[in-house]
């Protein structure tokens, strides 16, 4: 390929899985939140400051939704979390307590 | 009690080996032999022969035998099957007593089971096609230092297989040029890159220097995209001295994961290294080199299911599987036979992926699948599918030889896991819809497209050589 039609690849900062696709639109989120659910997974929120986001933990909004199979408390909670703080990284996790991993991990929501 | 008399000679394995009756044990151990015999054999009296040549059996009786108590150490031929398809060979079914084996040493049970045996002039053929090994005798075993689900937890990844490539060309670039093919892939979007198998410590490129400019490579490319990642440092060497010299170096340069070829280093070596690595907070990559000289042949070796057991007793957290869809040999329904024995806590008896038996594995560690060889941004949604997410995916010319180089190629792939990953959550037939999925992905991803289009023509589209026995 000659070089002037070849692209320069810049690195960038992201922040693991779903990390390459384009932002989430509003279905596209619920749609991974009722994937966990589906799953039988426990959801659960964390949010960090970006500039602690490599930390293997960042801080847990509330406990875990034990139990929790309705995707409108689910979204009503990372709402919650996100006016509360808006300048820090939300991501969502799936608990699976079968594997005792987290099946599912995303940021929902990044820092304003 | 000692009521037998000696009496020299040779006698009929049938009589003492040959036992339909036999109800096995829940601590035995079990084996299924495709065997071929030579032609006016009877069944029995080969199935027999297999059992006592690979347990306590020799061509002719001996007078020591009298000291023990052989009733109680032999193997025992149990059950004869047809081969479906196949009116040549048959399946013996073998329980072997668990005492006739060491405790965590699956060294010592292959040297019994596919010794001598196999060189047996009575039989053309004999292949191994899959043990049952008794939860007690694995309980003796380590298995995987770290286990898939540590492994996610250490490297921060969830949800998605994870991403590799094998460094290319194979052999010939200096340290310096290797860790900035490493770096390349990485801040690309790659999650683990990978040594060649044939990369140990040539003199284009000492052991030592590699290592150093890979770790700076991982390091560079963690900080700038704020992901972690890691590269295999294949510490395959000559001798196990050397091999611990690598590894321990391994781990001062801060590298979370080592690498090993478990059958040309062997299966004491590459238990030593587990040991080592759980006991060093290190992960372990296994690749299988020489493993096609083994299982290949449909009548004659080891099955590779019972290869890759053996390798989650000995100790590995990942270990490479074929891909099913790219340039080397895998059968769709065999491979996923012998992922969900690396994978899960039981597997069940199943023919239909050439499962002889229930196994259970207890608590032993699962082992991460490796599909690696031959794949490209196409083949993504139909590898997501049949390995699912407790794999790694490895391109490696797939990568590295996209247009715009190893960065953009790493990014190409990455967007193409996660839109796969994005649309089996949402509930699409992903493998159905490949080209639908990856076209839209592309839409927003340059190098994507580029890729889609680099590799548009690419198939692997041979038959299989070692099929499944179906009628």
């Amino acid at each position: 390929m000659p070089h002037q039609t070849m692209g320069d690849y810049q690195t960038l900062n992201t922040l693991e899985t779903f990390g390459f696709l384009p932002k989430f639109s509003q279905d596209e989120i619920y749609a991974q939140i009722n994937y966990i659910i589906a799953q039988g997974w426990t959801p659960a929120i964390e949010h960090e400051h970006p500039s602690r986001s490599f930390d293997h933990y960042w801080t847990m909004w509330k406990l875990p939704f034990f139990g929790e199979t309705n995707l409108g408390r689910v979204v009503e909670e990372l709402e919650a979390c996100r006016r509360s703080y808006p300048d820090h990284h939300i991501r969502l996790t799936g608990y699976d307590n079968y594997t005792q991993s987290q099946g599912s991990s995303f940021v929902v929501f990044e820092a304003r | 009690m000692s009521s037998k008399a000696y009496q020299a000679g040779v006698k009929d394995y049938r009589e003492k080996y040959w036992t339909p009756d036999y109800v096995p044990l829940d601590t035995d151990l079990l084996a299924c032999f495709k065997v071929t015999g030579q032609p006016e054999v009877p069944r029995e009296e080969v199935a027999a022969a297999v059992a006592a040549e690979s347990s306590t059996g020799t061509w002719s009786t001996v007078w020591s035998e009298l000291l023990t108590d052989l009733e109680y150490y032999k193997g025992r031929a149990y059950r004869i099957e047809d081969v479906p398809g196949d009116s040549e060979s048959f399946y013996a079914f073998v329980a072997y007593p668990i005492d006739l084996f060491e405790e965590g040493s699956v060294v010592n049970v292959l040297t019994s089971l596919v010794g001598n045996v196999f060189g047996f002039k009575a039989l053309k053929h004999l292949r191994l096609e899959d043990i049952r090994f008794p939860i007690a005798y694995i309980k003796t075993c380590g298995g995987p230092p770290a286990g898939i689900q540590v492994e996610r937890d250490r490297l921060n990844k969830y949800g998605r297989p994870m991403l590799g490539a094998t460094i290319k060309p194979k052999l010939g670039l200096s340290a310096k040029n290797y860790g900035r093919a490493v770096y390349e892939c990485l801040r690309g979007g790659l999650d683990l890159t990978k040594d060649d198998e044939n990369v140990n410590s040539q003199p284009f490129m000492r052991w030592r220097d590699r290592f150093e400019f890979v770790a700076e490579a991982i390091m560079k490319a963690e900080q700038e995209t704020g992901e972690r990642k890691g590269h295999y440092l294949n510490v395959t060497s000559a001798t196990p001295e050397e091999m611990y010299k690598r590894a321990e170096f391994a781990k001062e340069v801060g590298c979370p994961i080592i690498m090993h070829d478990f059958l040309t280093g062997g299966f004491t070596a590459n238990t030593g290294l587990a040991n080592w690595c759980r006991d060093n907070g290190m992960l372990l990559h296994i690749h299988r080199a020489m493993h096609a000289v083994i299982d290949r042949h449909p009548k004659h070796g080891i099955h590779f299911r019972v290869l890759a057991k053996c390798l989650r007793l000995s100790g590995g957290d990942h270990l490479h599987t074929g891909t099913v869809v790219g340039k080397l040999e895998g059968d769709r329904n065999s491979t996923l036979g012998f992922v969900d024995q690396l994978r899960e806590s039981f597997v069940p008896e199943d023919r239909a992926r050439g499962v002889f038996f229930d196994q259970d594995w207890g608590s032993l560690p699962g082992v991460f699948a490796v599909a690696s060889g031959g794949i490209h941004v196409w083949h993504m949604p139909a590898l997501v599918t049949i390995f699912g997410d407790d794999s790694v995916l490895q391109f490696g010319g797939g990568t590295q030889g996209h247009p715009w180089g190893n960065a953009a190629g790493a990014a190409a792939n990455r967007v193409a896991l996660e839109a796969s990953v994005k649309a089996r959550n949402e509930g699409r037939e992903i493998e159905k819809e490949a080209r639908d999925i990856l076209t839209e992905a592309a839409q927003n991803s340059p190098e994507l497209a580029v890729a889609m289009e680099t590799w548009k023509e690419i198939k692997f589209e041979f038959e299989t050589v070692d099929k499944l026995d179906v009628a």
